[in-house]
């Protein structure tokens, strides 16, 4: 068996499974668990939630890059996303896309040198009312014009958002407390599989 | 003209603690659940026909008539909607981080009226706060006593599982949305059946609902059908989130009573739109998500009704309208909407995975100043073969409504700005000058 999850994050797995009816539901859950615990979704990662949800690695791929979420190459610490449909363009998105990619000399899909930073351009973010909508990983942010997309990218780089925007990859910092009646626990679980 | 219609789903939008179970009781949060537990279930269904709810999701089917083509079996589900991703839609994300309790306690009542013992709340991936919020909602209420075995000591049980999406628009399809709840790929799956409610999650009969659908049963519960179907008119009853973006001076999601407020008062009202941005001028606006037909100025005295907007041509669909001012310009804004499109196309049927993409190339290349006077033809011909006859409501050629939706937009600016068209291709660039052009996001 791969064991790519850390202890504590496989047992974070199999409690998720055990939510489900069907084991593979937790296909796309497995795949945040992973990014939150390696920032990315690495193939030996899915080989492992293959293995939980009783399909074979090539589905976990082939269903993980359906997702615009779930990276299947490594990117930045910090994923920023700028949308850019209808109301955002309205109010200049595509103006800070080209200011951003000049202030962090990378083009939109591609990460800084060092690793910091990814820039993506994203489809509606669903915060019309505060155009152009930014995320940073997954976090709004105000950055609308040169001047705060540098103040952000300075205060990310000096972390300043610590705490407030965590690493990429983690998603819900909320755990769910209640398993569910009937499922198994993940230890008999385990040791039954 | 603004009503003094109760504000329903965002009455505690208000308090900056709204999304806390100690704010939900403060503010009379599960009282509903706690008499809906009282009743019969048939009399909540009853109540919920009686408000004549129209889903709030896009489609605007009647939410009663869905609950009751529920099919009995052993095993049924309630699946909630919240993966929001209609461009220039923010309604449910606000319920969603907003009152989270109040999902849940709608949740729990449609549960216990059609007799589901297991739910999912679908949250967008996008939405990180939502799910934390959910979560931790999801928690007080199992701790509560409002979620889990035999809530407030009645016989009713009740599990919901939180489960986040990863990023893809077509998964707000309730078919494809259960595919993804499957742990697939978000394929929208082939009708018939035509619902969710014969064969849906794990081939069970599943109620899929709109996050703003449930989150107003419990008002409903409490204060009765009657009261609620007293609210707007015809078939457009209650109060409805009408999130307002573009060129206006406020945007910004107001509940609003359905039918007695107009496209006017919603985008000119100094308490809501507040007009165009700079006291521009009006030069079309959508009126209910990017897949809807738009609409001129002539059409801003229309009433914010399902049936009316219907009968002129559009939808008011996910309750989004975005407004276009002089400086908008036309062409950019139908490639924006195609190229949305075509890239979340899950790529089953040919017409919406190759139409879409010709589409936005063609749109692509007359924003950027190479267009020929061919293209309108050509644009019109390719949308022809999505949706044949380009009419409203579009004529389906594919497994679901993405890819014949593509017209509608292109269909407008083209029938309305048909000369800001050609004033691109002749001239060689885009006539508002609007600086980066597409080029900067058409790579």
């Amino acid at each position: 068996m791969t064991a790519h999850f850390s202890a504590e994050n496989r047992s974070r797995a199999e409690a998720l499974v055990a939510l489900y009816p069907k084991p593979r539901s937790a296909l796309v859950p497995l795949c945040h668990l992973a990014q939150s615990q390696d920032g990315w979704l690495s193939a030996e990662a899915m080989e492992e939630i293959a293995e939980l949800c009783g399909v074979t690695p090539a589905e976990v791929y082939g269903t993980a890059t359906f997702y615009d979420m779930l990276h299947c190459e490594r990117v930045g610490r910090h994923v920023i996303a700028i949308c850019t449909n209808v109301a955002c363009l309205l109010a200049g998105a595509y103006e800070l896309v080209a200011y951003a990619e000049r202030r962090l000399g990378i083009r939109c899909g591609q990460t800084t040198g060092d690793g910091e930073f990814t820039l993506e351009e994203a489809e509606c973010l669903a915060g019309c009312d505060g155009p152009p909508c930014v995320q940073v990983n997954h976090r709004f942010v105000k950055a609308r014009d040169p001047a705060s997309f540098d103040a952000l990218i300075a205060g990310l780089r000096r972390g300043e958002y610590e705490g407030e925007i965590p690493r990429h990859g983690t998603l819900c910092r909320v755990e769910r407390a209640v398993a569910l009646p009937g499922a198994a626990t993940p230890r008999t679980r385990r040791s039954g599989g | 003209m603004l009503t003094d219609a109760p504000r329903i789903v965002t009455r505690r939008f208000s308090h900056p603690d709204s999304h806390t179970l100690a704010r939900y009781l403060a503010t009379g949060g599960y009282k509903a659940l706690r008499k809906a537990l009282r009743m019969k279930p048939g009399a909540v269904r009853d109540e919920v026909n009686r408000a004549s709810l129209l889903g709030r999701g896009g489609a605007g089917f009647p939410a009663g008539r869905k609950w009751s083509m529920l099919r009995p079996a052993e095993t049924t589900y309630l699946v909630v909607n919240g993966d929001e991703s209609e461009p220039a839609t923010f309604k449910d994300h606000l319920l969603i981080e907003r009152d989270p309790h109040q999902i849940i306690e709608g949740a729990a009542i449609a549960a216990y009226a059609v007799g589901v013992r297991h739910a999912f709340i679908f949250c967008r991936g996008e939405f990180a706060l939502g799910l934390e919020r959910l979560t931790q909602a999801c928690n007080e209420a199992y701790g509560y006593g409002a979620l889990g075995q035999r809530i407030f000591r009645s016989p009713f049980s009740l599990d919901i599982v939180v489960h986040p999406g990863a990023g893809s628009y077509i998964c707000g399809e309730e078919t494809a949305l259960i595919e993804s709840l499957e742990g697939k790929r978000a394929f929208p799956r082939i009708k018939p059946p035509y619902y969710p409610a014969a064969i849906g999650l794990y081939g069970e009969p599943t109620v899929v609902n709109n996050v703003e659908t449930i989150a107003a049963l419990p008002w409903i519960v409490e204060n009765g059908g009657d009261a609620y179907a007293a609210l707007g008119a015809g078939t457009s009853t209650g109060t409805r989130l009408f999130a307002l973006s573009g060129r206006v001076a406020r945007p910004g999601c107001y509940e609003l009573e359905m039918s007695k407020t107009t496209f006017r008062d919603l985008i000119f009202d100094p308490a809501l739109g507040g007009g165009i941005v700079g006291g521009g001028e009006l030069k079309a606006f959508i009126p209910g998500g990017v897949s809807a037909p738009w609409f001129g100025p002539d059409q801003l005295d229309l009433g914010l009704d399902q049936d009316a907007v219907n009968e002129a041509g559009s939808m008011l669909g996910s309750g989004s309208v975005v407004v276009l001012d002089r400086t908008s310009c036309a062409v950019r804004l139908a490639w924006r909407i195609t190229r949305f499109f075509y890239k979340e196309s899950c790529g089953q049927c040919t017409p919406c995975r190759e139409g879409g993409h010709w589409l936005e190339k063609i749109l692509r290349r007359i924003e950027e100043g190479d267009g020929r006077f061919s293209d309108l033809d050509l644009l019109m011909d390719i949308c022809d073969n999505l949706a044949p006859g380009v009419s409203w409501p579009p004529q389906q050629t594919t497994i679901c409504v993405l890819g014949p939706s593509i017209p509608s937009s292109i269909a407008s600016a083209i029938g309305m700005f048909r000369t800001e068209f050609a004033t691109h291709i002749s001239i060689g660039n885009c006539p508002l000058g609007t600086p980066g052009g597409a080029r900067a996001g058409t790579r």
